[in-house]
């Protein structure tokens, strides 16, 4: 399997960056027709940033010739970011993000943007309006969401390395779906400058990976402050990598019964039951958390997120870029028509119901009272890391369901994330590892959730489970080639 | 006004703050550069681009409220105004709401009523309470002439969008609209002064609304109120605020009612037309902004704008009264400019006479000046010069006749009251021996008249002196004449 040592190990043997970047976007051109994991993919730009790092010879770099994946609402310089949208369809970002500076500063190969659902609302990628991605491991199920297309690159051993979104588990849950690494950092850990906003307070660039190492690597390249957004922190960036020692003798590790109840599919929960086993016996210590508020968690997060969504995606009128109804006879009926055509009926439902939560005569009821439940959800979480270091619960209540099993029934839909969408609230950090497959060969994934700026201790519990509990080493029915 | 009526007036000033760049990006506030050439990711809304705070708009706003006597709030939150505007790039307008910057602010202002002819009657001191005074982005600018197609199509310049503003908004204090326009001429000079704002209305960097209502005297109950927009100067304003008054009177007395809207002055008409009914005003759904963090201001960083603060103009005004022996009338009218009042301290130190200072500077100075269409801080006088030009007038180089003469030839040519002195050969004579020689040959060349000076007729002192002038040509020091003088008829 290609990560990121072995990439760098066949390149001190003398593989060149081309060698490594060709096959890689090959494999996305071949695999796409079934996969459509991937929007644009750039092989001209990834052969001539190839070239150029061969004739530099550099290979200092963290990602020195790595490929990677970009999800398709994070800014890269002269390709496309449509948020698989149509109201912005053709456009392409007249600037990098501040993550995608970085992880071009450390010498990687970006080969591509990959689908996701518009505007990063949704849990099974059937949001975009370029298709649905496929799950590489039953191409009739999903991928997750929303940054499916990410999830199914690494999963079919396409690139090492993607960047992804979390703003309610965007990258936790498929990646739980599609059995790779997924992390969510804290807030304020990695520079939103240059992802495509939805809920502001809830946003975080995310790393999928193949394995833990991986991630640790890339979110070390990632992270930091940054002067472009001001609700980065000025906390210092370890070398997450080097916190990988394998050794989690005495950590305490939580555990919420209330959480591994009613709604969980009874295959997750025994593979949840086996890792918390696992950690035993690797020496941590299971404690009982409890998290009283959990229960309104989705209620108060489809209020907020939605509220700062209808806001953030007031820009797409038609105005200056994107997609624009032509021929409208005046002003207010330009922006109708443009955001009639031009949006979906998902991202369209949650524009609605922010507007309703912030609209004069219901914003106490409904933004402020979720404002309220916020705080308190936050204080449950801090309670909690008193008595702990890391809580542990499934990542998604289910394996990946059925492309259509679930498109007619939003709520159904939006529980998807109930796992998920705490550490967002919180603000704290979270990580989906691969914890086995289901009876039907689908990856099931378990969360590990840490108070703030605790990654490198979610990265050594990963970490330590992950070498102690290889996943199968089987690659998913659609995969590159080695 | 109407008998039994009156007028409830309250304003809201926008102030562009005099920063380089912009609030929220590094783009330049420029005024008048190609359209959307003042432009980045962040102030055209692109997807991804993120705010950050230019502290510079803090401290001018931090400025802007100590100078109208608000309190600064340690803590206060930005959030978003939602509304749909081709020149509001985000769809949201940066602002602040229910925690804005500075509140509870209380400011002294002089007011006049006026007469028939515009002048100002009686001035006399009112309060105005500031309800807050909060920071804000502003939006660009439509474009509907200039360009092609015109009639199918609008342009956008965004040269503007992000620059920051401050809104200053007052409670409804105002009576007439004198009362207003006296406030907002403080506000401009106030903003002018602590050099937070340009506060010029006719480029735009200043901008005002009025909310108009009318009731019986004695009334405790509001009226419905009209906002008053498009007031592009302060007369604008002033006349926009009378007209809407008689309006509303008359509109009451024939039996009608007064509706909540807000309507726009036309100057060409000179009246206000109905802009939006209060049924299509906007639901703005403020929240909090969650790209930027509450904005803290620390007790050292308001320290350090008070220690940074020029004096303002009150305190300066009654500081001129204490150290310079001014009267109030004078300290009032030299400390009504900043630069006014910079040139008269340094006139007054070089001239070492303070209160003639003064007096040099209102009386002729300023007229040279009007004159001219100028400035203090554009006199081609300079301060120093002026206060030189005091001194030899005190020391009696020259007389003080002479001395406005030479002011005028100081004005016209730029040179110093010495270089002219010494030119026009205008040095009074003050050398006791020189006066004695010239009251000498006076009194020699005329023995009739000292004959009758001696015999009682004391009125022909005037005519030893004009004699004593006329044969210095002028120049001989006049009290040193009449000393001399004195002593000599006495022998
Ligand atoms: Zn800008």
């Amino acid at each position: 399997m290609n990560t990121i040592e072995r990439i760098k190990e066949r390149r001190a043997s003398g593989v060149s960056v081309r060698e490594v970047v060709e096959p890689a976007v090959n494999a996305a051109e071949s695999l796409n027709e079934t996969l459509n994991a991937f929007l644009q993919i750039d092989r001209a730009g990834a052969t001539k940033r190839a070239a150029e790092l061969d004739a530099s010879g550099e290979t200092a770099g963290a990602l020195a010739g790595v490929p990677v994946a970009i999800k398709d609402n994070i800014c890269v310089r002269g390709l496309q970011t449509s948020c698989g949208s149509h109201i912005l369809g053709n456009y392409h970002a007249p600037y990098d993000a501040t993550v995608v500076e970085r992880i071009n500063q450390a010498g990687a190969v970006i080969i591509g943007k990959t689908n996701c659902d518009e505007f990063a609302m949704g849990s099974s990628n059937e949001n975009s309006a370029f298709g649905v991605v496929r799950n590489p491991w039953d191409t009739a199920r999903v991928p997750g969401g929303s940054s499916g297309g990410s999830a199914a690159a690494v999963a079919a051993r396409i690139v090492p390395v993607a960047l992804g979104s979390d703003t309610g588990g965007s990258v936790r849950q498929p990646a739980a779906l599609c059995g790779v690494v997924g992390v969510k950092p804290t807030y304020g850990r990695v520079s939103r400058y240059g992802l495509v906003a939805f809920g502001s307070s809830l946003d975080q660039v995310g790393v999928l990976a193949a394995n833990v190492r991986d991630a640790a690597t890339v979110l070390s390249v990632i992270a930091g402050r940054d002067a472009h957004d001001a609700t980065t922190a000025d906390v210092p960036v370890p070398d997450y990598a080097s916190e990988l020692t394998g050794e989690i003798k005495g950590a305490r590790l939580g555990v919420s019964r209330a959480l591994l109840g009613e709604g969980l599919d009874a295959e997750v929960r025994a593979s949840i039951e086996a890792a918390i086993e696992a950690y035993r016996e690797l020496g941590a210590e299971i404690v009982e958390v409890d998290l009283p508020t959990a229960p309104y968690a989705i209620a108060v997060y489809y209020i907020i997120a939605t509220a700062e969504a209808s806001s953030n995606l007031a820009r797409y009128d038609g105005v200056r870029y994107g997609f624009r109804a032509e021929e409208s006879e005046n002003l207010r009926a330009m922006y109708r028509r443009t955001r009639e055509a031009g949006f979906g009926p998902e991202v369209k439902r949650r524009i609605m119901l922010g507007t309703y939560v912030l609209s004069s005569g219901y914003y106490d009821a409904y933004y402020l009272k979720a404002q309220k439940v916020r705080a308190l959800i936050k204080d449950d979480f801090r309670r909690a890391f008193e008595t702990c270091d890391a809580i542990i619960t499934p990542t998604a209540p289910t394996t990946a369901f059925m492309i259509g099993e679930k498109v007619d029934d939003p709520l159904a839909m939006y529980l998807n994330d109930i796992y998920t969408v705490t550490a967002n609230l919180a603000g704290v950090p979270g990580i989906s590892i691969p914890c086995g497959l289901s009876n039907a060969g689908l990856p099931i994934g378990l969360q590990l959730l840490g108070p703030h700026w605790s990654e490198a201790i979610l990265l050594r519990l990963a970490h330590a489970y992950e070498q102690a509990h290889p996943i199968d080493a089987r690659p998913p029915v659609c995969a590159a080639s080695d | 006004m109407k008998n039994g009526w009156e007028a409830v007036i309250g304003l809201e000033i926008h102030a562009q703050l005099n920063t380089e760049t912009k609030i929220f990006c590094g783009c330049s506030t420029r005024f008048g550069d190609e359209p959307n050439a003042n432009t980045c990711p962040v102030c055209l809304g692109l997807p991804g681009a993120l705010p950050v705070l230019n502290w510079r708009a803090v401290e001018l706003g931090a400025r802007a409220a100590l100078a109208l006597g608000l309190q600064l709030n340690e803590r206060s939150i930005f959030a978003r105004k939602n509304y749909f505007y081709p020149d509001l790039p985000k769809g949201y307008q940066i602002s602040q709401y229910d925690r804005p910057f500075s509140e509870r602010g209380t400011l002294e202002i002089m007011t006049a009523a006026r007469d028939e002819g515009g002048h100002a009657r009686d001035w006399r001191p009112m309060t105005i309470r500031i309800t807050r005074l909060h920071l804000e982005e502003d939006a660009g600018k439509n474009v509907h002439e200039g360009l092609p197609e015109t009639d199918r199509y609008s342009y956008i310049d965004l040269n503007r969008a992000g620059t920051p503003l401050a809104e200053i908004v007052t409670e409804p204090d105002f009576r007439t609209s004198w009362e207003a326009y006296d406030y907002v001429n403080h506000v401009r000079r106030a903003l002018q002064w602590v050099g937070a704002s340009e506060a010029d209305m006719e480029k735009g960097n200043l901008r005002c609304e009025a909310n108009v209502s009318v009731r019986r005297v004695g009334s405790e109950k509001f009226g419905t109120k009209v906002e008053l927009k498009n007031l592009n100067s302060v007369r604008f304003m002033q006349k926009a605020i009378e007209f809407e008054i008689e309006r509303q009177i008359n509109l009451i007395e024939a039996g009608g009612a007064v509706t909540q809207e807000t309507r726009l002055w036309d100057d060409r008409a000179g009246e206000t037309r109905v802009m939006r009914s209060k049924e299509e005003a906007h639901d703005y759904r403020y929240f909090p902004e969650p790209d930027l963090q509450p904005l803290v201001l620390t007790s050292d960083f308001i320290a350090r704008v008070h220690d940074e603060m020029p004096e303002l103009p009150e305190a300066r005004r009654k500081r001129f009264m204490y150290e310079y022996g001014l009267s109030y009338n004078d300290a009032a009218q030299l400390t009504s400019e900043h630069t006014l009042a910079d040139y008269y301290e340094r006139a007054a130190q070089t001239s070492g006479n303070p209160r003639g200072a003064a007096n040099w500077i209102r009386t002729e100075l300023l007229r040279e000046l009007e004159t001219d269409g100028r400035t203090a801080a554009e006199s081609p006088v300079a301060a120093e010069e002026l206060g030189a030009l005091v001194r030899l007038i005190d020391e009696a180089k020259i007389s003080g006749k002479q001395g406005k003469d030479v002011l005028v030839e100081m004005f016209k040519s730029g040179k110093t009251a010495a270089v002219i002195i010494e030119e026009q050969g205008l040095a009074q004579v003050s050398d006791a021996g020189e006066i004695e020689r010239l009251v000498g040959e006076v009194l020699a060349a005329n023995p009739k008249q000292l004959e009758q000076y001696r015999a009682g007729k004391t009125g022909l002192m005037g005519f030893f002196v004009g004699q004593v002038m006329k044969a210095s040509q002028g120049k001989a020091n006049p009290k040193l004449v009449n000393e001399v003088l004195s002593e000599k008829l006495k022998a």
